[in-house]
């Protein structure tokens, strides 16, 4: 299938069709940060400015619209410029990861045998370890930071795509275009580039859409741990950490601080959400099985 | 099959070989005076000397790095992972007390889990396109987009907060009384089991209340999972030449799905298991630390707060090594189950 013919599937499915605008909507939102939610300190964007010193979170007002969390952080500035960290880090992440494993996949299914093996057991060995897990010890190695968050997603999520890049060579490996390429004495570059990687990127491009909402999860579930971004840093994970202490509300009004965990917690699952409505139609329209 | 479960325990030495030397890597990455951490048993090993260049020089941290990794490896077959600052005790020993509240909830999890994801997945395939379809896929992809840790949050706040129904951690404080009294044996560490075993019912019931909440919150992410699995092999099934046959030669609708068709559709979901296993076990860290069980996961969480390298390291090698056994397990069960996973 044509990648017009999909383009134009998702945009007459709805479900993919909501997802698409969802997607927009945070993208405007992340363009626009410095206007919507301006900066006191423009070299220092994505600290997130405090309303005041006290720990007890306020609730919504007209100078803090979505209220403070613990600490007097502004809500609403870390979800405007932590929209900007999510897409940093899914685009990053998921770009960097990819490409690793197009090379890792299109080498191991080009070259074969004792390559071949070889990378497919070191594959298994970074596949071992579950992924928060690995990613937990590896950021507390490096230190905190999204630099480091960022490093460790990408360390330990290569593997998915070199598979997938594997079999999908592999089937087009000994068609006829590639042999004949070989037969005109073009270099494996050129065969690689040219005739198969353009061949059978489409999956993998498919399988990265729906890893995004999944890295901008894990991301964020490290700075939840505590792990991740530094204290006052804009990042979604990190808001709802802050909401931590106070989920219980107080004696009488359980209910008392709900902005602190569900402003955010409603930002992070749209994000997600959008991505695999997404992904979810990629899938439906490209299943064999389905159609 | 005897060559597929021999290759695959050829394979087995291979991959730990490859998980320690990740583990090791890792542990290089630190600068000296860190990994000193790694090699100290107890605090007490550190008293006296005030020269920790001489430390360096005794555990060799600066010679040659295979050097170092014979020395560690040994150590660690030996079951000693240095001494975890956050627990205040050895690492072995920590992990050791924590490790069977993890087994409970794991074990507790999966059922609901994998039959919720099948029900869901086989309703949803058989009511193809119709409206109960959708609901469920809608479901679905909620529940795949909802973070665990927000939606663990929410249950906190509701059925804790609100309602009073769940509250966190793994016993009431009464109950916790009962367990820790001399009258009371600890078999397994596991408090539903061993209430059982002491018949102390009222010690089951707090325990699998407690047990509710981080059940529901790890169910819903792989609902969604299994469920979409189950859904699509059941479609491509129910269009297969043989469900025509059992529909034309009259058969009851219940019985051509539910005998014919769903024991074939649910072989594929069983080979995504040991990817389920793997991410259930990191899902245990969120779980853990929200709801406040003590067990590995949030061993991790906190040894990784706190700068604790051992208890990290400690407890990321712990958790791959138990893991590449129980997909070995897993993968060996399906080779004598079925015969067309044996071929690939």
């Amino acid at each position: 299938m044509e990648w017009q013919e999909v383009l134009k599937r998702l945009l007459q499915n709805k479900i993919s069709l909501l997802g698409i605008l969802i997607i927009l909507f945070f993208i405007v939102v992340a363009v626009l940060a410095p206007w919507i939610a301006p900066p006191q300190d423009p070299d220092e964007p994505y600290l997130i400015p405090r309303g005041g010193w006290s720990i007890e979170p306020q609730p919504p007002s007209e100078e803090h619209i979505f209220g403070t969390t613990e600490g007097q952080y502004d809500i609403f500035y870390g979800i405007v410029w932590g929209t900007r960290t999510a897409f940093r880090i899914g685009l990053v992440v998921v770009g960097i990861s990819s490409t690793l494993g197009i090379i890792i996949g299109t080498v191991a299914a080009y070259y074969g045998g004792l390559i071949d093996e070889i990378i497919m057991r070191i594959t298994d060995v970074f596949m071992s370890i579950p992924f928060i897990i690995a990613t937990i010890v590896l950021v507390t190695i490096l230190g905190q930071g999204i630099t480091n968050v960022m490093i460790a997603l990408i360390t330990f999520s290569w593997m998915s795509t070199a598979r997938l890049m594997r079999s999908q060579v592999l089937s087009v490996k000994e068609d006829e275009f590639v042999q004949a390429a070989l037969a005109l004495g073009a270099n494996d570059f050129r065969i690689i580039f040219r005739h198969i990687i353009l061949n059978t990127i489409f999956p993998v491009v498919i399988q990265a859409s729906m890893r995004m909402g999944s890295m901008v999860i894990t991301a964020s579930t490290l700075s939840f741990l505590g792990v991740g971004a530094p204290e006052g840093y804009a990042d979604w994970g990190q808001m709802i950490s802050f909401a931590r202490n106070w989920i219980l509300g107080v004696e009488g009004d359980p209910l008392h601080y709900w902005y602190t965990l569900v402003i955010p917690g409603i930002a992070i699952t749209l994000f997600c959400l959008s991505w695999n409505l997404i992904g979810d139609a990629f899938r439906d329209i490209l299943d064999p099985k389905l159609n | 099959m005897i060559s597929y479960i021999i290759r695959r325990l050829f394979i087995l030495p291979v991959i730990l070989f490859g998980v320690s030397l990740l583990i090791f890597s890792m542990i290089m990455m630190l600068g000296p005076y860190q990994r000193l951490s790694t090699y100290i048993t107890d605090p007490a090993q550190l008293k006296g000397v005030d020269d920790v260049e001489q430390l360096i020089a005794k555990y060799g941290l600066d010679d040659p790095w295979y050097e170092q990794y014979g020395r560690w490896i040994s150590g660690v077959a030996q079951g000693d992972f240095g001494w975890s600052e956050s627990a205040g005790a050895p690492v072995t020993t920590a992990i050791a007390n924590r490790f069977p509240a993890t087994i409970e909830l794991a074990l507790l999890s999966l059922i609901p889990v994998i039959f919720g994801g099948i029900i869901l997945g086989v309703i949803s395939a058989v009511h193809h396109n119709k409206l109960i379809d959708h609901i469920i896929r809608i479901f679905a992809v909620i529940g795949w987009s909802f973070p665990s840790f927000v939606f663990g949050l929410l249950v906190l706040m509701i059925f804790y907060g609100v309602l009073g129904w769940l509250p966190p951690g793994r016993l009431s404080n009464w109950a916790t009384e009962i367990v820790r009294s001399a009258e009371f044996a600890n078999y397994t560490g596991m408090y539903i089991l061993d209430g059982l075993l002491n018949f102390n019912f009222a010690v089951v019931l707090d325990a699998i209340r407690h047990m509710i909440a981080p059940v529901i919150t790890i169910s819903i992410l792989w609902w969604a999972f299994i469920l979409r699995i189950t859904r699509s092999n059941m479609l491509e099934t129910l269009k297969k030449d043989y469900i025509r046959t059992a529909r034309a030669k009259g058969l009851a609708d219940n019985i051509v799905v539910y005998k014919h068709a769903v024991r074939n559709a649910l072989i594929p979901v069983v080979t995504v298991a040991g990817q389920m296993i793997l991410g259930l076990a990191g899902g245990l860290v969120i779980v853990e630390s929200i709801f406040n069980i003590r067990g590995l996961g949030q061993f991790m969480a906190t040894s990784a707060q706190q700068l604790d390298y051992p208890g990290v390291l400690g407890g990321a090698l712990y958790f791959g090594l138990l893991l590449i056994l129980i997909n070995l397990f897993v993968d060996v069960s399906y080779a004598v189950i079925d015969p067309r996973i044996r071929l690939e």
